[in-house]
């Protein structure tokens, strides 16, 4: 095993031991990237240099017996819908194919203050929508798992570089399951954190109402530590929420004993594919052996989830997409007419199928004499759900299901069938609706590929959500890497 | 038939807070362009809006001067509009729950007293200004466009009436009025040249007796009071002219255009627009409970009516002098510590109102350009009140006041223009002066009261306009009585 093939913390408590460098496990991740990069294509844009050059500063603080910030210099690969100053930002649209932006993220500034090593922006579908990052105008990931089957997506570039050592852990964005689908297509650990926890400013906006930044990681331990860093209230985001997050690295504890689970029926039929199936159900057998109790529940709205979603994220979606116009930067259509022949010409050109697809819907459902019936029913649907929760919640500590209804599909198999690709988000959904925080970890195999169980817990009890996961984790006893990273290893 | 007017009006106030509305740019008018922008302001993939404190904070105030409930939950909805001087093709701004509803402002006319009802008022953001080079000046047709995005995000309130206004005089007036609030309160800088106050109208007629509106045009592009006025009395004829001979009004935008005196219709395509409202997500409902609104109601000081009635009822002032000096706050500011450093009112509003508007007039400035200072005025009439300065002298005097920023006594010493008030002195040059013109004091003498202004006229011209006119009157007439006698 190579050092990149280590967890984030392994890596660190190495370094702390000075049993390696930070540029030696740097050196590792590069290494990989030039192995396997040509077939997963994770990154639209490697920043090598730039790395090679923090971690040498890190070494340098090392040698001075100075404390490292507490990413520790562990490369990390970064979505690319994440603004980066100097660093191109693309969302993986020909519309921002040259955008450099001129601040960082928020999350980009924290983790820079703890001493962040990255190592490229990961490839996605473009703008974050869609579910197997083929939606991108700088061609698809493959899942290193299976270099024939998507990684999910829209974080699927994310997902991957970590599956195949690229990068030891890397940031995801989470509308409608963009972390935990492609986490449970890679066999990774996806956290989408509760709405507000962590803040937005700098993620270049898809749905506002949903979109959360969140951690992909190699296990439930650096997804804490992650989780650590990311959350906080920031004054740049106005739906920040206030107060200081707890640390969540205490909250790894093995003990779910009495815990209460309760796995709705909605998100456990039709479409569930029978190994998937396999697989949590003897997920939820090993959990019930820990000590927890688990119990079927229902809530009933989630069965409109999908709807109210392909309702308000493409409402938003339109609103939120009308600034790439030509007019300030990004790709512009030099050969137009008249100001109205430059927008549609330059959106027309700049913009994929997928995301033109959303915008004419939601612009539709926003449209006088539709409004009512569409994005007011929808915002009905999604109050509806947020209270299916809470009572839900009354119940049980936590609510468990699959992850997607299927493991990586074939590249290619879905794109004519935009339908049937929305399906594969229809555990993750109800989630972003109601805002509240789930996790994705991989807990079996099916027919080679990685199976993931979402745990969902109540707002801003991540705790909770980490804890169980970290337990199950800990049982299962077994490391998920790709068979790719064997071949590697030998090549 | 005859007809009755029906307005209403749409106004926008750029808000005077230090920076933009959702972002910490500076707010101020003008500058080098585009270097009052920030990603914030200039839309840039990824930023989020931070509602500006000081911004609602003023628009209470505003609200609760014109009587308006405040609304303990509000929010904000996005505009949906592409245009390039818009840097995310949405406004952020207020839809159906605003900041402030039913209010109303009582509007003062000659001979009566009209109630206007308020709609509402409500929060937005401005947009950046374009520049069309080419063509006619409005986009279509241009060669290329310039965009200057220093107002884009400046902190707007709009201001709806409710259909009330029954002529352009009561249109106009009340803007004059609105404005006056809106300085009172320091809520805004008012100034139509830049922008900063913005009125569109919705205009319509209907057969006086009838309860029913007529169809209706709006207004736009009026820059001034003045074209407020101009641009509604001509449509108010157009419209009449049309319903007389039968025709219909087209509900429509009409563009003003101040050269030609006209109206026409604009471009479907300038504003017709299905702006796709919804609930900004990127803000949280704006909640404004009891303490901050009576804060605010504190902060509310005395009103242009309230100040008016206060000029005439205890300081005496005729009703113009009042609504005049009451229509800037500026100046009735002035006015006010003028009062406070012993002026007598009527005097003091005389000077404000004659020798120091035409000198603002003249040179095209505000109260708030001059280096006097009220304290100074008041010292200057009280000079004329002791007789140490002819009423004629203050006016050189007052004039050299304002172009230098000096006190009057300082001038006066300085350019040795005390009066002279010593009759030792005095006597001497009379004495001279009758000598020298034995014809007018025969005149005189035989009974001509014409020949003593004569006299005295030449002493003045003597004494270049410094003797005492009272004085040199009283010794003119004792000198030649004692001739006569």
């Amino acid at each position: 095993m190579e050092l990149c093939d280590l967890t984030a913390w392994q890596g660190m408590d190495m370094v702390s031991r000075g049993e390696a460098k930070v540029s030696e496990i740097l050196e590792s991740v590069l290494k990989r990237i030039d192995q396997v990069e040509e077939k997963v294509r994770s990154f639209i844009t490697l920043t090598p240099d730039l790395a090679l050059r923090e971690t040498k500063r890190l070494d340098e603080k090392v040698g001075k017996s100075e404390e490292l910030g507490r990413t520790g210099g562990i490369p990390l690969a970064v979505k690319d819908v994440l603004c980066t100053k100097g660093v191109r930002t693309t969302c993986a649209s020909r519309i921002l194919e040259n955008y450099i932006p001129v601040y960082d993220a928020t999350v980009i500034d924290k983790l820079k203050r703890e001493d962040m090593v990255m190592v490229g922006k990961t490839n996605m579908d473009e703008f974050a929508m869609g579910s197997s990052t083929e939606n991108s105008s700088f061609g698809p990931t493959s899942n290193p798992w299976d270099l024939t089957t998507v990684p999910g997506g829209s974080s699927g570039g994310s997902a991957a570089a970590v599956a195949a050592g690229e990068a030891m852990w890397s940031l995801g964005s989470d509308t409608g399951g963009s972390i935990r689908q492609p986490a449970s297509f890679c066999g990774v650990v996806g956290m989408k954190p509760t709405y507000g926890l962590v803040s937005r400013y700098g993620l270049v906006a898809f749905a506002s109402s949903l979109d959360q930044v969140g951690p992909i990681t190699k296990d439930v331990r650096d997804c804490a530590l992650l989780m650590s860093i990311l959350a906080g209230h920031d004054p740049l985001d106005s739906t920040s929420l206030p107060g200081e997050p707890p640390d969540y690295l205490s909250s790894l504890r093995e003990d779910i004993r009495g815990l209460k689970l309760g796995v709705p029926e909605e998100l456990w039929g039709e479409g569930l594919a029978p190994g998937v199936r396999a697989c949590v159900e003897s997920a939820l057998r090993l959990l019930e052996e820990l000590g927890a109790m688990v119990e079927f529940t229902s809530l009933p709205s989630l069965k409109y989830a999908l709807s109210a979603y392909y309702i308000i994220a493409p409402a938003e979606a339109s609103s939120n997409l009308a600034r790439y116009d030509g007019v300030r930067y990004g790709y512009r259509s030099e050969e137009s007419e008249d100001v109205m022949e430059m927008y549609s010409r330059t959106r027309a050109r700049g913009f994929g199928q997928e995301v033109k697809r959303r915008i004419m819907l939601g612009t539709y459902a926003l449209s006088a004499g539709y409004y009512e019936a569409y994005y007011g029913q929808a915002q009905k649907i999604r109050t509806l759900i947020v209270r299916d929760f809470q009572s839900a919640f009354q119940r049980f500590d936590l609510l468990v299901s699959p992850t997607s209804p299927t493991t990586a599909f074939k590249l290619g198999e879905k794109v004519d069938d935009p339908l049937s690709m929305y399906l594969s988000d229809v555990c993750t959904i109800p989630v972003n609706l109601a805002g509240i925080p789930a996790i994705s970890i991989p807990c079996g195999l099916d027919q080679g590929m990685p199976v993931g169980i979402q745990f969902i817990g109540k707002a801003l009890d991540e705790a909770t959500v980490l804890r169980a996961a970290y337990s199950l984790e800990r049982a299962l006893d077994r490391r998920f890497l790709p068979p790719l990273i064997a071949e590697a290893g030998e090549s | 038939m005859k007809y009755e007017t029906i307005i209403g009006l749409e106004i926008h106030v750029e808000l005077k807070t230090a920076s933009k509305m959702f972002c910490g740019c500076d707010a101020s008018f003008g500058g080098e362009p585009n270097s009052k922008t920030c990603p914030v302001c200039l839309g840039l993939p990824g930023v989020l809006p931070v509602l500006n404190r000081k911004a609602v904070e003023l628009a209470t105030r505003f609200a609760l001067a014109l009587n308006c409930q405040i609304a303990p939950y509000s929010i904000f909805h996005r505009k949906n509009y592409f245009y390039p001087d818009m840097p995310k093709n949405y406004q952020i701004s207020q839809y159906d729950l605003p900041l402030g509803v039913g209010g109303h402002l009582n509007l003062e006319m000659d001979d009566y007293v009209t109630r206007i009802g308020i709609t509402r008022v409500h929060l937005e953001e401005d947009t950046g200004k374009s520049i069309h080079v080419g063509g006619s000046g409005r986009i279509h047709g241009a060669d290329y466009s310039l965009e200057d995005f220093n107002r884009a995000g400046v902190p707007l309130m709009e201001i709806v009436t409710d259909p009330d206004l029954r002529s352009p005089e009561e249109a106009r007036e009340f803007m004059q009025e609105l404005k006056g609030i809106l300085e009172y309160l320091e809520v805004s800088d008012c100034k139509m040249e830049e922008g900063s106050l913005r009125c569109d109208a919705n205009i319509s007629l209907r057969p006086v007796g009838s309860e029913d509106l007529g169809v209706k045009t709006e207004v736009k592009n009026m820059n001034s009071f003045r074209s407020l006025y101009r641009a509604l009395a001509y449509e108010e004829n157009r419209q009449r002219e049309l319903l007389e001979n039968g025709g219909q009004v087209v509900q429509e935008t009409r563009h003003w255009d101040e050269d030609s005196g006209v109206t026409s219709p604009m471009r479907t395509k300038e504003y017709a627009y299905d702006y796709r409202y919804f609930p900004e997500p990127d803000l949280v409902p704006l909640e404004l409970d009891k303490d901050f609104v009576e804060k605010m109601r504190g902060t509310i000081p005395e009103l242009p009516a309230a100040k008016r009635k206060r000029l005439i009822t205890d300081l005496g002032l005729p009703i113009y002098d009042a609504r005049t000096l009451t229509s800037s706050k500026a100046m009735v500011d002035f006015f006010d510590r003028g009062i406070k450093a012993g002026a007598d009112p009527k005097k003091l509003s005389n000077w404000m109102l004659g020798e120091l508007s035409a000198y603002l007039n003249a040179n095209g400035l505000d109260i708030g350009d001059i280096r006097t200072t009220p304290e100074q005025l008041a010292e200057m009439i009280h000079l004329i009140d002791k007789g140490t300065i002819s009423g004629k002298m203050a006016k050189d005097i007052f004039e050299e006041m304002l172009n230098t920023g000096r006190g009057a006594k300082e001038i006066v010493e300085e350019k040795g223009l005390l009066q002279i008030s010593d009759e030792e002195e005095l006597e001497r040059i009379v004495e001279g002066v009758i000598q020298s013109h034995p014809n007018s004091v025969e005149d005189f003498m035989k009974g001509k009261e014409k020949a003593l202004g004569f006299l005295v006229g030449q002493v003045m011209k003597e004494t270049e306009g410094r003797a005492n006119p009272t004085l040199v009157n009283q010794l003119l007439r004792k000198k030649l009585q004692a001739g006569k006698d």
